[in-house]
């Protein structure tokens, strides 16, 4: 035999909404509010890692590949070439660098697993948690390293580190 | 027939009005209720602020609701059974309209009124189960006869609590005039004492109880909405409806919750009345000041909109009954308990 409902149980369970109604109604300032945000009208920060978007360093970007295979989408397109870069030390050889010509990330296809962030060695991409580029036309969300570029400035500060961490190289 | 608001007009005039006043009191409460509760009530539950964008806090939403709804394209399944199919809602909303039609609103202010009153509403408001039967079994869906059919079973067997309930008011009333049984709640006396007249709320609690508890069943309200289990049903019996049809649904569920919550304060509350003592008005309903043809309707309003919010409040407040548990609850709880009422009540009568 199941346990019975309990009168006092379901009094209490009115209480707990009726709670969440007068605390909603409650003016911002004592301390009341809807959990909501009106977005439109008022933004909601996201959390400082939120998967928003993928930003991209292009100077740091080698077209090494090693994302573009590791993406279970394959939703990010790149193409290179190599340049002649002036030698490191005078009288040195010219040095055979890798030159990004195509950067692009299909957002359409794209399922915000971040391998790419994780498996980039030379730390080209970023998380940001900008999330306001949806587009009317789902062909206009394949977006292109200038506009990858732009999201590098929402890319948050990394936190601090933990007392006695080893120190990250670079950003 | 008599005179609609102690006016003499020609037939047409009064058949008119009561088409129009029939229209307004079943729209008028329908609308009130969707905002101020569906819309507004239970997003605030939610710790959040509903509709805020059409009209200041989304006070117009409710039209362009409609507006969506009837531009819709009205779908019928291939095998559905069409005349049935078509003509179901129609009954549920019949059921409404023709519940509106017995309560009193004002001393003279009714549809009709007559003394088979609480008989006739208790028979009519079964009709809107025939056509949800209608509703599910001609979709040619298999849930939503699975809905139409657990709505069928549900409504039968609440409505015998709600009859009971309503008897202990009967019994204490001596009347089934619906309009009597409001002159009474307002003109007794409470041991001699006359200030607040005698709503039956007093001495029928349990029936009151009963009362709102089978009405969140026959309203297929949420502790009780086993037919319209969105999450397992898909909606049941309103599964294949769109547009226009589901609207007639939908307007029909919220003005029935609003026509009850009236009949709840008709046969509990003391209906439109002020205790008639403060003003010096005797049993008479010709001694009632014309006034309160007006004043009647508002405080009618009122005591709806106080009942609907307790409806809605639960309904936002408790999650689904199983249907064994249902009809457990309804067979085995409500039914003795009103009966053993109706024998207290009877039992007490005789005694006073």
């Amino acid at each position: 035999m199941p346990k019975k409902p309990q009168v006092p149980g379901l009094i209490k369970g009115l209480g707990v909404t009726f709670n969440t109604m007068a605390q909603t109604l409650k003016p911002k300032k004592l301390g009341g509010g809807a959990a909501t945000v009106q977005y439109p009208h008022e933004k909601e920060t996201p959390p400082i890692r939120a998967r928003g978007v993928i930003a991209l360093r292009e100077d740091n970007c080698t077209a090494c590949m090693l994302c573009a295979r590791s993406c279970p989408d394959w939703c990010i397109y790149i193409e290179g070439h190599k340049e002649l870069a002036p030698p490191r030390r005078a009288g040195g050889a010219p040095r055979k660098v890798n030159k990004l010509d195509r950067f692009d990330i299909d957002y359409a296809l794209c399922m915000y697993c971040g391998i790419c962030v994780e498996v980039c060695p030379f730390d080209a991409l970023f998380w940001s948690p900008e999330y306001e580029y949806s587009e009317p036309h789902i062909a206009d969300l394949l977006h292109d390293k200038t506009k990858l570029g732009e999201w590098m400035e929402t890319v948050p500060e990394a936190p601090a580190l933990e007392a006695g961490a080893e120190k990250k190289k670079g950003k | 027939m008599s005179s609609l608001l102690a006016v003499d007009l020609p037939y047409w005039a009064q058949s008119l009005l009561r088409v129009l006043g029939g229209t307004v009191a079943v729209l008028l409460p329908a609308g009130t209720i969707v905002y101020l509760f569906l819309f507004k009530m239970m997003s605030f539950m939610q710790s959040r602020l509903g509709p805020m964008e059409a009209g200041p806090y989304g006070s117009m939403q409710l039209f362009a609701e409609v507006g969506k709804w009837l531009q819709k394209e009205d779908i019928a399944p291939e095998r559905a059974d069409l005349p049935v199919f078509r003509f179901a809602p129609l009954v549920v909303l019949m059921s409404t309209f023709l519940l509106v039609a017995v309560v009193p609103f004002g001393p003279d202010a009714y549809f009709t009124q007559f003394d088979a009153g609480v008989f006739y509403l208790l028979a009519v408001s079964s009709i809107s189960t025939l056509g949800i039967l209608m509703a599910g079994w001609s979709s040619a869906n298999k849930y939503s006869l699975l809905g139409g059919l657990r709505a069928a079973g549900q409504l039968i067997a609440y409505e015998l609590p709600m009859v009971l309930a309503v008897l202990g008011v009967v019994i204490q009333a001596g009347t089934m005039n619906l309009q009597a049984i409001v002159v009474k709640q307002n003109t007794d006396a409470i041991f001699g004492w006359h200030g607040i007249g005698f709503p039956y709320i007093l001495t029928q609690f349990v029936g009151f109880l009963v009362f709102m508890i089978a009405v969140q069943a026959e309203l297929t309200q949420t502790p009780f909405d086993m037919p319209i289990a969105e999450s397992e049903l898909v909606s049941g019996y309103m599964t294949e409806y769109s547009g226009f049809r589901f609207l007639i649904f939908f307007i029909a569920e919220f003005a029935t919750a609003g026509v009850f919550a009236l009949i709840a304060s008709v046969l509990f509350l003391g209906g439109w009345g002020v205790p008639f003592s403060w003003f010096g008005w005797t049993t008479d309903t010709n001694s009632v000041a014309n006034w309160m043809n007006v004043g009647g309707p508002l405080i009618m309003f009122t005591k709806m909109m106080v009942l609907t919010g307790i409806i809605m409040w639960v309904r936002f407040s408790y999650p689904r009954f199983r249907e064994d548990q249902l009809q457990r609850f309804a067979w085995k709880v409500l039914i003795p308990i009103s009966l053993v009422n109706i024998m207290l009540t009877a039992i007490l009568k005789v005694a006073f």
